[in-house]
């Protein structure tokens, strides 16, 4: 067992390792933020999607103790002083968001997609999001509230 | 928002949505309570054995374990929605690999699972029945030789390997066939799907000072699962208290018990909360499935595009449980006619036990598998006919006032409008003309479907009352798997009462708190919980009035609602708020108002002087809605793979109380839909499924689904609906699999009579034409 640390939205946070933690486990478990959801554990369905260094990155895959030093983002550091982010308005306005059960994962992912391509076409956010799986949608209102945050002018999302 | 007139048919956000996008909102995983222990479970290794004995010794002896059940635990005490023939730990027999055999609670989850490796049980394999077919053979192993005595709710004419046959008939089949210019006939086989919602079921039990249980778990309804765990545990309903937190998805998987009597008997012996939370894999392996099928159907017609006839012979795999089986059957047979005038037809099915995963009602509930065989059998006509597929359909299409198979009158129909606004939208005759040009190896095809489905069945309630600050209560008992019912329902009451959406408390789910519904399925919340919240909201409204009358000195006939939670005495500008009459119910006369509604689906019976009907298992089952969708797609003849280009979706749901949520639900529905008809499919080796796992067990991404999806709402009010509303929450997949394989068959000019439409199947049907 060893203690590190390791930084979640933006403050340090002292974390135990006993060497085969997945960094979801210790994100929902240790630190109590369940927004990064265990839909498949075997990094396919990108319940688990969290930024790792500015990437989207499934957290099941990760082991907690390579962490360290890594700057990681949860959905649940998405939003600002209680206000959601762009991003995250964009998915509730555009009807997006069924069971939710998907959409910590899915918001993080069009996250990063945009930090890297501000303006991402409908085959760029197709593919940006091609690892995160969704049963209730259809993708039909997710691609429509990430084409409307890229759109709505001067906002970076 | 404007919501305090026209909250119906607001395109409102989901009112949980930003906590939901925030990481704020709660599954079940996501709660812990203080000393919670981990449930962990072994499933059985084969098919069909015989259990010889238990050694649970090892386990119970490994450090942070502290309970291990199994069926020795408890006395004979079976379950089943329709057919009592299961009990939640195997006994006796295991009938399927995956089949619970016993459970562990441990300090943690990995514990758990370490403990369920030493549990050692003695088994004596058994021959085992891994198809339909095969368990019709005389010689088939028995996989329930205690079948007659099981408890039935209904007699679903049982014996052997068969777990029901029913059947309907109506007119003269034999008589009106030998009149026909054109006969089509043919097989059709569907596969296992699974239902996938992304979040694998769960349930956390805890036992209070009272011995009573209280359950949080991810269901589809709180009545289902008190029921299922009064039975499981032979405790009354008095002592188990179900609660609802967020549900990742159901389709249906979750209408039954899952884990949660096993969490609860958990939590009994160890007196301590027992949180399990399936893996994927055990998720797929021990859960539930759609039926595998296989129909047989013959459509005759007159020259002239007249259908007079139609003949379906339904085989069901029910897998190793009955579970809803016995009524998914029924609507099969129900629905198999299609949405048509056909004077004579006859349906018989057989549903038959497997030694698999035990199949349940899934989105469409035994809908999607005939009408792959009606709709692709409709085509077989067109062609055969030289008529256009929209056109034969449009000429036999059911309209208002024509009589459903079993009696029913159809009080509100826009199928015909569904299938004109299709055709015109999809530019359907041009893209028709292209099809099957072949550039650079690829043919594009474009198929149709004209599809009905119900909204209905049994009992539901709501009760409404007015809160101390003259803000509403909605208590309903309806489950929000995803769907969107809590806004839906908070629409119509706001409406209702002429107050703002943010004014109404929308009560979750709890069988200590919320009124019985017998839950989320059939597509019927909308329609059946809208019209409890629509007669309660009445009869609140009526208390209110009745206050306010006293206040104001005139009488209740002189009243009207204004928004904003305003009765004013029509034509005057004389007016109490809600929170006036509030403080004067509470604390003066009269009492807190309270408005209630309940009842049970109150629609038409079905008429035995019209229809013949064997072994069903409802006396009337709901309204009907309607839909009609158009597929476009490109098909790679050197590869088989099938690529939808676009799709069209017109549905008729009577009245769009959220129209941003009616098209979710189209959408969701179909690309489900997509799955299904070309790449999902649980495949068993052996008995032992394959592909337990999202890697292999392929659901639909952002790559495999068009963008170019229109969904079109065609509202035309059903009479017996909360504002004219029907349900959207099943027909969006019933569909996709029939209007893929028309438009598959119009680009490459093969029928492919079973899905899924692999690039494999396809390939080889293509080859061998």
């Amino acid at each position: 067992m060893s203690t590190i640390t390791i930084k979640v939205n933006g403050r340090p946070r002292k974390i135990a390792i006993e060497g085969g933690e997945t960094l979801l486990e210790v994100l929902r478990v240790q630190l109590g933020l369940t927004g990064a959801k265990r839909g498949c554990n075997q990094g396919v369905c990108g319940s688990c999607t969290v930024l790792i260094d500015g990437r989207a990155a499934r957290a099941c895959l990760h082991l907690a103790g390579l962490a360290e030093h890594a700057d990681i983002v949860t959905v649940e550091g998405l939003a600002s002083d209680g206000e959601l982010s762009p991003m995250q308005q964009a998915f509730v306005d555009a009807g997006a968001v069924q069971c939710g059960f998907c959409m910590p994962g899915m918001v993080i992912a069009a996250t990063a997609l945009v930090a890297e391509n501000p303006k991402p076409n409908d085959e760029e956010i197709r593919e940006g999001l091609a690892g995160n799986l969704c049963r209730c949608s259809g993708y039909v209102k997710v691609v429509e509230a990430i084409r409307q945050a890229v759109h709505s002018k001067g906002t970076a999302p | 928002m404007t919501a305090t007139t026209s909250a119906v048919g607001a395109r409102l956000p989901r009112l949980e949505a930003a906590g939901k996008i925030n990481g704020a909102a709660r599954y079940t995983d996501d709660l812990a309570r203080p000393f919670m222990l981990h449930g962990a479970i072994l499933g059985s290794p084969f098919p069909h054995a015989r259990i010889l004995s238990y050694d649970t010794s090892k386990a119970k002896e490994f450090p942070g374990v502290e309970a291990v059940i199994t069926a020795e635990d408890f006395p004979y005490l079976p379950l089943g929605a329709i057919v009592k023939d299961e009990t939640i730990l195997a006994r006796d027999k295991v009938r399927y690999v995956g089949e619970p055999v016993a459970a562990v609670a441990a300090v943690d989850r990995q514990t758990a699972l370490e403990a369920l490796k030493l549990i050692d049980i003695e088994y004596d394999e058994l021959p085992a029945v891994l198809d339909a077919e095969q368990a019709l053979a005389a010689d088939a192993p028995l996989i329930h030789e205690n079948l007659a005595s099981y408890f039935k709710i209904f007699d679903c004419r049982c014996g052997g390997n068969v777990l029901s046959e029913q059947s309907i008939a109506e007119g003269d089949v034999e008589a009106a066939f030998a009149t026909c210019d054109v006969i089509v006939e043919g097989e059709y086989r569907t596969q296992a799907q699974a239902h996938a919602y992304l979040e694998p079921c769960g349930a956390l039990a805890e036992v209070d000072d009272r011995d009573k249980i209280t359950i949080w778990s991810s269901h589809q309804s709180i009545n289902r699962v008190q029921a299922n765990v009064s039975e499981a545990l032979g405790i009354p309903m008095t002592q188990i208290r179900v609660i609802t937190p967020r549900v990742g998805g159901g389709f249906g998987g979750k209408m039954e018990a899952t884990v949660q009597p096993l969490a609860a008997a958990l939590a009994r012996k160890t007196k301590k909360p027992v949180k399990i939370v399936l893996s994927r894999e055990d998720d797929f392996a021990m859960m539930r499935t759609r039926h595998p099928t296989r129909v047989w159907m013959r459509t005759g017609a007159m020259r002239d595009g007249t259908i007079v006839a139609r003949e379906a012979k339904l085989l069901y795999d029910g897998g190793a449980y009955s579970d809803d089986s016995p009524g998914v059957l029924a609507f099969g047979l129900y629905m198999a006619r299609g949405p048509y005038r056909i004077p004579n037809f006859r349906a018989t099915g057989q549903l038959v036990y497997t030694n698999k995963l035990r199949s349940s009602g899934f989105r469409g509930f035994g809908n999607p598998q005939v009408t792959f065989a009606g709709e692709t059998q409709i085509d077989e006509l067109a062609e055969r006919l030289a008529i256009d597929p929209i056109e034969l359909r449009l000429r036999n299409a059911i309209r208002k006032g024509d009589k459903w198979v079993g009696g029913q009158t159809v009080t509100s129909c826009g199928l015909a409008e569904c299938l004109t606004r299709v055709r015109e939208r999809s530019d359907w005759h041009a893209r028709r003309n292209a099809a099957g040009r072949s550039i650079e190896g690829r043919r594009k095809g474009i198929g149709v479907t004209a599809l009905a489905h119900i909204c209905g069945v049994l009992g539901t309630s709501a009760i409404i009352r007015l809160a101390e600050d003259g803000s509403i209560v909605l208590n309903t008992g309806s489950v929000d798997i995803g769907q969107g019912a809590d806004t839906v329902l908070a629409q119509l009451c706001a409406e209702s009462l002429q107050v703002d959406v943010s004014r109404i408390n929308v009560v979750a789910p709890d069988t200590d708190a919320t009124p019985y519904n017998w839950g989320t399925g059939a597509s019927r919340v909308t329609y059946m919980a809208g019209r409890a919240v629509a007669g309660a909201a009445t009869a609140l409204k009526q208390k209110i009035f009745e206050h306010a009358a006293a206040m104001l000195e005139c009488s209740t006939q002189d009243l009207t609602l204004a928004p904003g939670g305003i009765v004013a005495v029509a034509g005057t500008d004389r007016k109490v708020s809600f929170f006036d009459v509030s403080l004067r119910s509470h604390y003066g006369v009269g009492g807190p108002p309270i408005g209630e509604h309940a009842f049970v689906y109150d629609g038409e019976p079905f008429d035995p002087k019209r229809s013949t009907m064997v072994g069903f298992p409802f006396s009337n089952l709901g309204v009907h809605m309607f839909g009609a969708q158009v597929v476009e797609v490109e098909v790679d003849e050197d590869t088989g793979k099938v690529t939808p280009l676009a799709a069209w979706l017109s549905h008729d749901v009577g009245r769009a109380i959220n129209p941003l949520a009616v098209e979710g639900q189209i959408q969701g529905g179909f690309v489900q839909g997509l799955g299904y008809a070309l790449c999902e499919e649980l495949v068993w080796d052996d008995g032992r499924l394959t592909n337990p796992t999202m890697m292999d067990y392929k659901i639909p991404g952002t790559l495999d689904v068009p963008l170019a999806i229109e969904t079109i709402i065609v509202e035309e009010p059903e009479p017996s609906g909360p504002f004219g509303a029907k349900g959207v929450g099943e027909p969006g997949i019933i569909g996709a699999a029939p209007s893929v394989a028309n438009a598959v068959a119009s680009a490459v000019g093969v029928r492919i009579h079973q899905i899924p439409l692999t690039p494999e199947r396809v390939f080889d049907a293509i080859a061998r034409s």
